[in-house]
């Protein structure tokens, strides 16, 4: 028994050891946050001369599912010899908790506006070195200086598109309103063949819009509303998805889905009669930007410089903006796309649509009530 | 120092175990401690702890809504547990009486399906369950055996379809293997007693077997409580298990500590229901002897 009992003691004791050191690990999570500094340094002491930095040969870019033409890595390598490998995450929730749970080895990756100011707040994006970019030239005005990061300190937009209802065209009605999917008639044609986001601030986005609310409401009664709203809409859907709404649409699996703009013309290719629209309510507007995490290496820094650089080409520019089929803030390429894209009203959503949409904005601890009634969407059977 | 160690057996014992005492300690009893201990702290507002003790998560974990969830899981994992019995043990049964040779086809034919990705192999189901291009309702719909699509797919049906395909295997090869070693002589001595082929099954076979049986349903019913893919996928993201709402808790809610506090009621419910399971089952193992 005596044994038994300092068995036990060695046991904690080890335990205590344990948690002393993840304790520590936390703590150097915190002081990573220095590290865009320190990376400034090196970047400085490069330009004297005295430690020059090699750019990595391989990095890993975090992005959402095909929203790359993999041939602009074929073209990025030929030029530089360095190899990019794609990961993927299908929300912005799901690669903030990754990174915060310590994922590390990504050198790029792609935030939406509203992620980009969370993770600033955090100190988890690395402040980008302008003198590797210097393609920053060719963007836009309007996103040279966007509220979420003015003069592009951390990171660089990407790609920007609207949240709106993509539907077939000839099965069923052109939607005017967000009333299509939260109050189904059940025996419409499309019922129970519909799928929304699986997205919390997007879903909730679009049942705030429906019921005249800020998608941005911190108030709690005005959140219940929309999360009943949501339960009771989920009767008719056929499930929540970020990552194939589109080619559910394609394949006529579907006939209505709640999704992103590119991603179904994207998908008109495939079939034709995909069409989208902004209902009369308003839609959400969005910008995506690449950046690069607090953790990268000066190696893996300079090289996902190297490659925001390669993508604010105007030819690389316009080679993503014909893959993925959203509106692109490099000026330059603008030339390029041509006239037919460029007044696309599906891709540039024309004066008084745009005046009906909102940008999704962090709500910092109110966050976690958003989270709550997401969850309780999701678990409800209706 | 050797010579110390040659003389005490006890110091001796240690060393040995050391290892495997070291791996439990790393990667079981650390790993549960901390989840423990998260359980009853704050959640930072994007993810992480804040080192101020609460019971709140607890609370939470009794809110209608996540025990309902938890409740329809159970309910899940016990329908596929029997459903998996009561396929398997017939499938063990036979393959354990064919000839030696044809055994390990047989095995090898069950075993052929999972060199797949068990990914891939639910998303093939997706082909298949869709509900109004899938090959099962379109065929159905074609031949004019139905009018109306059958819901095959983002429902309770779907998810215990899927959880079956994926661990009906874990219920045969115990099953077999508790089978396979049966002594045929008892089976006949049971006849030569003027045993029916029922009474021979329930006072021979079934006490013998349920060794397999009983590890063959820990093995299906443990992972199917904490399934998270099969109903993602198969469930349509609509009908979700606890599973889907603790790993939702970690990679999208941000709430570490109430994703920590499901995890111990999950672990603690488990236990018990084995504990349970261990004591009826050698009940009825004694009972049948």
């Amino acid at each position: 028994m005596k044994k038994f009992a300092s068995l036990c003691t060695t046991l904690m004791l080890l335990l205590v050891l344990g948690l002393v050191a993840c304790t520590s690990g936390g703590e150097s999570a915190e002081t990573e946050t220095e590290v865009p500094a320190s990376n400034e340094a090196v970047t400085e002491t490069e330009s004297t001369g005295e430690t020059a930095v090699e750019p990595a040969t391989e990095i890993v870019m975090y992005n959402w599912s095909e929203y790359i033409d993999p041939e602009i890595y074929t073209l990025f390598e030929q030029e530089t010899g360095i190899r990019i490998v794609e990961d993927n995450f299908s929300s912005n929730e799901e690669m903030l908790a990754k990174l915060q749970g310590g994922a590390t080895g990504y050198a790029l990756i792609v935030p939406s506006d509203y992620t980009v100011s969370i993770m600033k707040e955090e100190g988890m994006l690395a402040k980008l070195d302008h003198a590797n970019i210097p393609n920053l030239s060719n963007l836009s005005d309007e996103f040279k200086n966007v509220p979420f990061d003015p003069g592009n300190e951390y990171c660089v937009p990407y790609q920007w598109g609207t949240t709106g209802i993509g539907y077939l065209d000839g099965v069923v009605e052109t939607p005017t309103s967000w009333s299509v999917i939260f109050e189904p008639d059940p025996n419409a044609p499309y019922y129970g063949r519909y799928t929304m986001l699986d997205d919390v601030r997007e879903s909730f986005a679009a049942a705030l819009i429906y019921l005249g609310y800020d998608i941005n409401t911190t108030d709690e009664k005005q959140l219940e509303e929309a999360r009943d709203l949501l339960i009771k809409a989920k009767a008719g859907l056929a499930g929540y998805d970020s990552d194939t709404f589109e080619d559910l649409l394609a394949a006529e699996e579907n006939v209505l889905a709640h999704g992103w703009n590119g991603d179904f013309l994207v998908a008109q290719e495939e079939n034709e009669n995909i069409a989208y629209t902004i209902p009369q309510e308003g839609g959400v507007i969005w910008v995506d930007n690449v950046c690069i995490p607090a953790t990268a290496s000066p190696e893996e820094k300079l090289a996902a410089e190297m490659f925001i650089n390669f993508l604010l080409d105007p030819e690389i520019g316009a080679m993503l903006s014909e893959f993925n089929y959203y509106a692109s803030p490099n000026k330059a390429a603008e030339d390029i796309l041509g006239e037919e894209f460029l007044s696309d009203p599906a891709v540039y959503p024309p004066a008084e649509v745009r005046e009906r949409l909102q940008f999704i904005k962090p709500v910092g601890e109110f966050e976690s009530v958003y989270q709550r009634m997401w969850d309780e969407v999701k678990s409800a059977n209706p | 120092m050797q010579a110390i160690i040659r003389r005490s057996p006890a110091i001796r014992a240690w060393i040995l175990l050391a290892p495997a005492v070291a791996w439990l300690f790393i990667f079981f009893l650390a790993p549960l401690v901390i989840v423990l201990i998260y359980s009853f702290l704050e959640r930072g507002t994007y993810g992480g702890v804040v080192w101020q003790p609460t019971l709140e998560n607890y609370r939470r974990v009794f809110d209608a809504l996540y025990f309902n969830t938890f409740t329809r899981s159970v309910y899940i994992a016990v329908a596929t547990t029997v459903i998996c019995l009561i396929l398997g043990f017939p499938m063990a049964y036979f393959i354990a009486t064919r000839p030696q040779k044809i055994r390990n086809s047989l095995l090898l034919a069950l075993m052929i399906p999972f060199w797949t990705n068990f990914l891939i192999r639910t998303y093939a189901w997706l082909t298949l369950l869709r509900t109004n291009t899938g090959l099962i309702n379109v065929t159905l719909l074609s031949l004019g055996i139905i009018d109306e699509p059958l819901p095959l797919f983002g429902n309770d049906f779907a998810i215990i379809l899927g959880l079956v395909y994926g661990w009906l295997p874990d219920m045969v090869l115990p099953v077999y293997a508790a089978l396979e070693r049966l002594d045929r002589s008892l089976l006949e001595a049971a006849q030569d007693l003027y045993a029916g082929r029922w009474q021979v099954f329930r006072r021979v076979i079934w006490p013998l077997s349920l060794p397999g049986v009983v590890a063959g349903s820990m093995l299906v019913f443990i992972p199917s409580l904490g399934a998270f893919v099969t109903p993602a996928i198969l469930g349509g993201g609509k009908s979700l298990m606890i599973g889907n709402i603790i790993s939702n808790q970690f990679l999208a809610a941000h709430d570490w500590p109430f994703g920590s506090a499901l995890s111990m009621l999950m672990m603690v419910f488990m236990l018990v229901a084995t504990l349970i399971y261990f004591r009826a089952v050698n009940r009825e193992g004694g009972a049948g002897l």
